[in-house]
């Protein structure tokens, strides 16, 4: 008897590989979400500090850089594993990413500046970090409007070429963190996440000579 | 028919270590519910400090008149580095600071060197109760109900030299107290300074509490001082030394770094931070809650009419 190609759950095995193709994207969005609801869970119970806007500042801009690194870390992980199933998170991951800057973003301009863009103009053209932060969130708009997988196909290579303004834009937000924290000598956290993106876009580097260095020997 | 108000006996009044007994047990119940690991995740509770009450007179020339900062805020967002750099963690980490014995010493051009017990320094003087604007560097401010009095009364009594010129306050750094000075993040012990003139200043306050008691040791325990026309990071705390020397010290951020941090700082909207614009703050705990905009920096916080004399003829820009 042939089976049906997406049989009940009840009629699969349960193996790790049926249970992670049913629960595992459920599950990753669960987890990626429970940052959000700490924060609501914290306003709730008045625990935003004394100062709430800057903690939903800070709070949301580390985990839109959490989700930067978990975003930039699939495909290290997939290549070295050869675990291919991990490229189908990377999209989600990736939204949360902007989900958070978004949310980081949104913080600062109705929040903080309350809409004043006499002091918004002065610190876009006056604050390094202000301006970087700012060039990396409107970067990502682009790649989170062409994430869907219909758009991914229909730019094809185009799509990919896009998308490694990822690069570019994890450059920026580091930069964005690094001047905040530089002037304070307050570097603890800064130098974690400079040692995640480095070690991952030198891996890419890495990836990239070899594969250069493999075309030219063959040609 | 006149309508009574209700008035609240004080016996009705939680006491402060209930409140927070009772806030303890919430949480106990919401980590019975949530299981232990997202009970953590899901609390930022700090506990203030046991302190004691002090019995204080207000003085009312140095009474701002605004609203104060709730003592929760005034004690659970701090930067106090020598216990990490999270304003959270002074309070979370700051018990382990022992405030009794304390000495100060107070030297350096002096005629009559003196070492104070903390205790002498709570006898010394009548007590007043000061209510402070305090504006951070950082670009929020508080209003905080200080205990203390004038410090020039502690110099006083040790007679400095003609060749004394400015003030250095020094704070403890013991690394078994003190978590946050095993990190380089700033020049150990924290040295801060002022001129003679702004240390004789009468709004300069040698300042043993704060709400009518002791300092909380989040807050510098046992004594510190508050220069309110100043950015708060000028204000020295849980003071082991006072020197008063011929030379402007080297002051901790000062050192750190000069371009963000000048010896003055004296609080002014003119100059900018040249990460942000200090032209306005953030009022913590200001009754419109998170929408309440930004509220205009004062020259000199506010203390213009007192203090701006100290600086007749300086370039402001020049010596920020």
């Amino acid at each position: 008897m042939v089976m049906a190609i997406k049989s009940p759950l009840y009629m699969q095995e349960w193996t790790l590989k049926n249970i992670i193709d049913r629960f595992g994207k459920p599950f990753v969005f669960l987890l990626s979400i429970s940052p959000l609801i700490r924060l609501i869970w914290f306003g709730v119970n008045n625990q935003l500090s004394a100062n709430p806007i800057e903690f939903i500042t800070r709070f949301t801009g580390t985990w839109a850089i959490v989700f930067l690194c978990l975003t930039l870390t699939i495909t290290p992980l997939r290549v070295t594993t050869g675990w291919n199933t991990l490229i189908k998170y990377r999209r989600m991951l990736g939204l949360f990413c902007f989900f958070y800057a978004f949310l980081h973003f949104s913080t600062w301009l109705f929040l903080d500046q309350q809409l004043d863009f006499s002091a918004i103009y002065q610190d876009f053209y006056k604050r390094t970090f202000i301006t970087l932060g700012l060039a990396g969130f409107i970067l990502l708009i682009p790649l989170a409007i062409t994430s869907t997988k219909s758009l991914q196909r229909k730019l094809g290579r185009s799509w990919a070429k896009l998308h490694s303004l990822i690069y570019l834009i994890a450059i920026l937000v580091i930069l964005h963190y690094y001047v905040h924290k530089a002037a304070k000598n307050n570097f603890g956290e800064v130098i974690i996440y400079i040692i995640i993106l480095g070690a991952l876009l030198a891996w890419r580097i890495g990836r990239w000579s070899i594969r250069k260095h493999a075309q030219r020997n063959t040609a | 028919m006149r309508l009574k108000l209700p008035t609240i006996p004080s016996s009705e009044i939680t006491p402060e270590n209930v409140f927070y007994k009772r806030r303890e047990l919430i949480h106990l119940a919401a980590g019975g519910a949530f299981g232990l690991g997202m009970s953590s995740w899901f609390t930022r509770d700090a506990f203030a400090q046991s302190s004691n009450k002090l019995s204080v007179t207000a003085n009312t020339t140095y009474t701002v008149m605004e609203k104060q900062t709730s003592f929760q805020d005034v004690t659970s967002y701090n930067n106090f580095y020598e216990f990490g750099t999270d304003k959270s963690d002074p309070a979370s980490y700051a018990s382990s600071l022992i405030t009794s014995p304390w000495k100060i010493s107070v030297e350096g051009l002096v005629s009559k060197p003196r070492v104070f017990d903390i205790e002498d320094l709570l006898k010394l003087m009548p007590l007043e109760e000061r209510v402070y604007r305090m504006r951070c560097v950082e670009g929020w401010s508080m209003v905080i109900p200080w205990v203390g009095y004038s410090l020039s009364n502690l110099l006083k009594l040790v007679a400095p030299l003609g060749s004394a010129k400015y003030v250095e306050f020094v704070s403890l750094a013991d690394k078994k107290q003190m978590r946050g000075v095993n990190s380089e993040v700033l020049h150990w012990p924290y040295v801060e300074g002022l001129r003679l003139d702004e240390a004789y200043h009468p709004l300069t306050l040698l300042t043993l509490g704060l709400y009518g008691q002791t300092l909380p040791k989040q807050n510098g325990a046992p004594v510190r001082i508050v220069t309110p026309w100043k950015y708060g990071f000028k204000s020295a705390k849980s003071i082991v030394k006072i020197r008063l020397v011929e030379k402007q010290p080297a002051t901790s951020w000062n050192l750190a770094n000069s371009a963000e941090y000048g010896f003055y700082s004296n609080v002014n909207p003119e100059v900018d931070h040249p990460r942000w614009s200090q032209a306005t703050e953030r009022r913590l705990n200001d009754d419109k809650g998170f929408f309440a905009p930004k509220i205009k920096t004062l020259k000199f916080n506010g203390y213009g009419d007192q203090v701006a004399s100290l600086y007749a003829g300086m370039d402001l820009k020049k010596y920020y």
